[in-house]
C-alpha cells in the first residue's frame, strides 16, 4: 500500500465510522446532557473524518472527493479499524470503545502534529485537542460506571472484556505510515491501565486479538452500517445536496 | 428508582478575557465534575478560552433589594423557591 | 457554530433584529423607574405595576398561583417539544446524504437538547424540578407540541421541518423574548438567536433539492404538500377556541393572539416559496388588498384535536422512544449518583 494515502484513509475511515456510530445515540443516551456531550464528539470524529478523507482524495488525484470517497465505496474498501464498527451495545460497552479509541487517537494525532507532511500536521494539531477531551469523557465514565453500583461495575467490565481483544489492530506495525502505530502501544497501555485501575476493573487477559479492517475485511456489521448511511445518497446518482 | 434529585448547579460563565464571569443558567449533575463537563457542553459549545464556575444551586444565598423579610423569610437561603416544593396539582387538563 | 457554513438569503426576514430589539427592552424597561408600590403594601398591586411598566418579574418576586402555573404548563410544554422534537430529525442523521449536511443536522439536533435544557431550567426556577416535569411528560400528564407526531418520510422531511416547523416556532417564540417573566424571557432570547440558523439551513435544503434533478424537485414538493397544514395548526386553535390566551395575553405571557401569528406566518412564506421555487398546497391562498395580507384555508382543527389526544401517526412511537431512554439509561444516573456519594463519603472521612 502506498504509505500517506492509505494511512490517511485509514484514519479517515476510524473517524467516518466512529462518528456514525456515536451519532445513533442521539436521542438515547442516558441523560439529556450527555446526548449533547455524545454529539459533540461524534461532530468532532466527523469533522476529522472530512479533513483527513478530503486529503486522502488529493493525494489519491482521482477526484474523489470527501462524499465520494464516504458514499461510494463498498465495505471492502473501507480501511477502518474493526473496533469502531462494533455496535454500540449499552452505555458501558460504548464508553469501552470510547476509551480505546481515544487513548489511541490522541498519541497518534500528537505525533502526527510533528510529522513533515503539512497537512497531516495541521489535522493532527487540531483533532489531537478533541481527542484528549474524548478520552477524559470516557474515562470520567468508566471511573463512574466501574466504581458506581453493582449492576454498573458488572456491565462496564463486561465491556471492557468485550472490546480489549480489537485493541490490538490499532498497533500493528506500519514502518512505512507518517507515524507507525507500533510506537504508540506503550502509551496507550500506560493511559488504559491507570483508567481501568481507579475505575476499579481488571484489564482483560489477551487471548484472540482478531484484525482485518486495515484490509478491508471486517466484521459482519460494518456493511449494515454503510448501507444505511449510503442509501440516500446512492439512491440519486450525481446529484447535488 | 429511587426519587432523589440529582443536584442542580449555577453556570456562571467568562466570555472573554477581562470580563467577570456572568450567571448563564443551571444545570444538573451528580458532582462536580461532570457538572463543569456538562455547563461546557450546553453553555459554551466548547468554545476555547472561556472560564467556567459551578457551584451547587444550595450553596447560594441570596437575596433581592425588592424583598422584604416578612415575604421570604422561610426560603431567604435559596435562589428559588426550590424543586420539589410545588407539586403540580393532579388532573389539571393539558399539563 | 455551522451558522455561516453555508451562504443565502435571509429568509426570515429581520427576526434577529426582533430578538435583539427585546434583549434591548429588556434592559431598558429596567432603567425605567416605576410607582412607588412597595412589595410590603399590597403583592398583587406591585406585581401588576412590574407587569405594566414592561419590567420582568423574577423567580423569588410574588406572583399570583394561577401566574405561576400557567408558566410552569407553558414552559415545560416548550422543553418537551425541543426534546421530543430531536427525534424526526434525528431520524435522518445515519442517512444525511453527504457528510456537510450531516454535521449541521447533527449539530441542529443537538442544539434542539440545549434548548429543552434551557427551559427546563427556566422552568425549575418556579418550585418545579426538572425530575418532576420529565415524569408528567413519561406519564402523559404533559404534552409537546403536535407537529413531532407526524412521520419524516423523505430526506426533503428535514427541509420541510427547517423552514416551516422552525419558521412556525420563530414566529411564535420572538414574542416570548419580550414574556414578563424573567428567566423564560432570556431562555427565549438564547434560544432564538441559535434558531435562526435552524430554519435557514432547512430552507437551503429545500433550495438546493428545488433547483436540483427532477427527482430532487419532486421530493421537496410532497413534503411542503404534507408540511404546510400540520404547521398552520402549530399556532393552536382559532381565537375563539383558545382556552389559557386571553389571561395570559393581560399577564404579557402571551403578546399575540393565535390567529395574528398565524397569518403572519402565512404573509411571510407566501414570497419565501416563490424563491424556493415551490407551490403551498392551498388553492384558496391570494393577496387581500384591504386586508393587506393574504387569505388562506384553514388548518383541519378537528385534525389538531386528535392528535392532541394521542391519536397521531407517531405519539405511542415518540413516547415510547422517550420513556425507553429514560429507562435503560437508568442505571447509568444511578452509578453517577453512587459513585458521587462514594466520593462525598470518602472527602468527609478525609476531612
Amino acid at each position: 500500500m502506498n504509505g500517506p494515502f492509505a494511512f490517511t484513509l485509514a484514519l479517515g475511515d476510524d473517524a467516518l465510522v466512529a462518528a456514525q456510530r456515536l451519532a445513533e445515540w442521539t436521542t438515547r443516551a442516558p441523560e439529556m446532557e450527555e446526548d449533547i456531550a455524545l454529539a459533540n464528539i461524534a461532530l468532532d470524529q466527523l469533522g476529522a473524518a472530512r479533513l483527513l478523507l478530503s486529503y486522502a482524495g488529493e493525494l489519491e488525484g482521482a477526484g474523489r472527493d470527501e462524499d465520494a470517497l464516504a458514499f461510494l465505496r463498498d465495505d471492502r474498501e473501507f480501511r477502518n479499524c474493526l473496533l469502531v464498527e462494533l455496535p454500540n451495545d449499552d452505555f458501558a460497552v460504548t464508553m469501552a470503545k470510547l476509551l480505546v479509541l481515544s487513548a489511541y487517537q490522541v498519541p497518534l494525532y500528537t505525533a502526527l502534529a510533528d510529522c513533515p507532511d503539512e497537512r497531516l500536521a495541521a489535522i493532527g494539531g487540531k483533532a489531537r485537542k478533541e481527542s484528549a477531551y474524548h478520552l477524559d469523557h470516557a474515562a470520567l465514565w468508566v471511573k463512574r460506571l466501574g466504581d458506581g453500583t453493582e449492576e454498573s461495575h458488572r456491565r462496564m467490565q463486561a465491556g471492557v472484556d468485550q472490546i480489549w481483544p480489537y485493541a490490538d489492530e490499532l498497533f500493528a506495525a506500519w514502518p512505512e505510515a507518517p507515524v507507525d502505530p507500533a510506537t504508540l502501544r506503550s502509551d496507550f497501555d500506560h493511559t488504559v491501565s491507570a483508567v481501568l485501575a481507579e475505575a476499579t476493573l481488571t484489564v482483560p487477559e489477551v487471548g484472540w486479538t482478531p484484525v482485518g479492517g486495515r484490509d478491508g475485511v471486517h466484521t459482519e456489521h460494518l456493511s449494515y452500517l454503510l448501507a444505511e448511511m449510503q442509501v440516500l445518497h446512492r439512491a440519486h446518482p450525481g446529484a447535488r445536496w | 428508582m429511587s426519587q432523589q434529585h440529582t443536584p442542580l448547579w449555577e453556570v456562571f460563565v467568562r466570555a472573554r478575557r477581562g470580563l467577570a464571569h456572568t450567571h448563564v443558567g443551571s444545570l444538573h449533575a451528580p458532582d462536580a465534575e461532570l457538572a463543569l463537563r456538562n455547563a461546557r457542553d450546553l453553555y459554551t459549545r466548547r468554545q476555547e478560552g472561556v472560564s467556567i464556575w459551578v457551584v451547587p444551586a444550595s450553596a447560594i444565598t441570596a437575596s433581592s433589594p425588592d424583598e422584604k423579610d416578612s415575604f421570604f423569610d422561610p426560603a431567604a437561603d435559596k435562589v428559588y423557591r426550590h424543586p420539589t416544593f410545588y407539586e403540580v396539582p393532579e388532573g389539571v387538563a393539558h399539563l | 457554530m455551522y451558522g455561516n457554513d453555508f451562504p443565502g438569503e435571509d429568509p426570515p426576514g429581520g427576526l434577529l433584529g426582533e430578538v435583539e430589539a427585546a434583549e434591548a427592552a429588556l434592559r431598558a424597561a429596567a432603567e425605567r423607574g416605576r410607582g412607588a408600590i412597595e412589595p410590603s403594601e399590597d403583592l398583587a398591586a406591585y406585581f401588576a405595576e412590574v407587569v405594566a411598566a414592561d419590567q420582568k418579574i423574577e423567580p423569588r418576586d410574588w406572583m399570583p398561583e394561577a401566574y405561576r402555573r400557567t408558566l410552569i404548563r407553558q414552559i415545560a410544554q416548550h422543553a418537551h417539544s425541543e426534546i421530543i422534537g430531536m427525534q424526526p430529525e434525528g431520524n435522518w442523521i445515519s442517512r444525511a446524504p453527504s457528510l456537510k449536511r450531516k454535521a449541521i443536522l447533527l449539530a441542529k439536533v443537538q442544539d434542539e437538547a440545549g434548548h429543552g435544557l434551557y427551559l427546563y431550567a427556566a422552568a425549575e426556577t418556579l418550585g418545579v424540578s426538572r425530575d418532576e416535569l420529565v415524569d408528567l411528560l413519561l406519564n402523559g400528564r404533559q404534552k409537546y407540541s403536535s407537529i413531532f407526531n407526524y412521520p419524516t418520510l423523505s430526506w426533503a422531511d428535514v427541509g420541510a421541518i427547517g423552514w416551516l416547523v422552525d419558521g412556525a416556532a420563530i414566529v411564535n417564540q420572538v414574542p416570548l423574548c419580550r414574556c414578563s417573566y424573567g428567566p423564560y424571557a432570556r431562555a427565549m432570547i438564547r434560544v432564538c438567536k441559535e434558531e435562526s440558523f435552524h430554519q435557514r439551513q432547512g430552507y437551503e435544503i429545500l433550495h438546493t433539492l428545488a433547483h436540483g434533478t427532477p427527482a430532487q424537485k419532486a421530493m421537496a414538493q410532497e413534503s411542503v404538500d404534507r408540511w404546510w397544514y400540520p404547521s398552520l395548526a402549530m399556532f393552536g386553535p382559532p381565537d375563539g377556541d383558545s382556552t389559557h390566551s386571553a389571561q395570559s395575553m393581560a399577564w404579557k405571557i402571551k403578546r399575540f393572539s393565535n390567529d395574528e401569528l398565524r397569518q403572519r406566518f402565512v404573509d411571510m412564506c407566501v414570497g419565501q416559496a416563490e424563491v424556493l421555487g415551490l407551490h403551498i398546497p392551498d388553492p384558496e391562498l391570494r393577496w387581500n388588498e384591504e386586508r393587506q395580507a393574504y387569505d388562506f384555508t384553514q388548518p383541519d382543527y378537528d385534525e389538531l384535536m386528535r392528535v392532541i389526544k394521542g391519536n397521531g401517526p407517531c405519539n405511542r412511537q415518540r413516547m415510547e422512544h422517550r420513556r425507553r431512554a429514560h429507562s435503560e439509561g437508568a442505571w447509568v444516573r444511578e452509578a453517577a449518583a453512587a459513585y458521587a456519594a462514594k466520593r462525598a463519603e470518602k472527602e468527609k472521612v478525609a476531612a
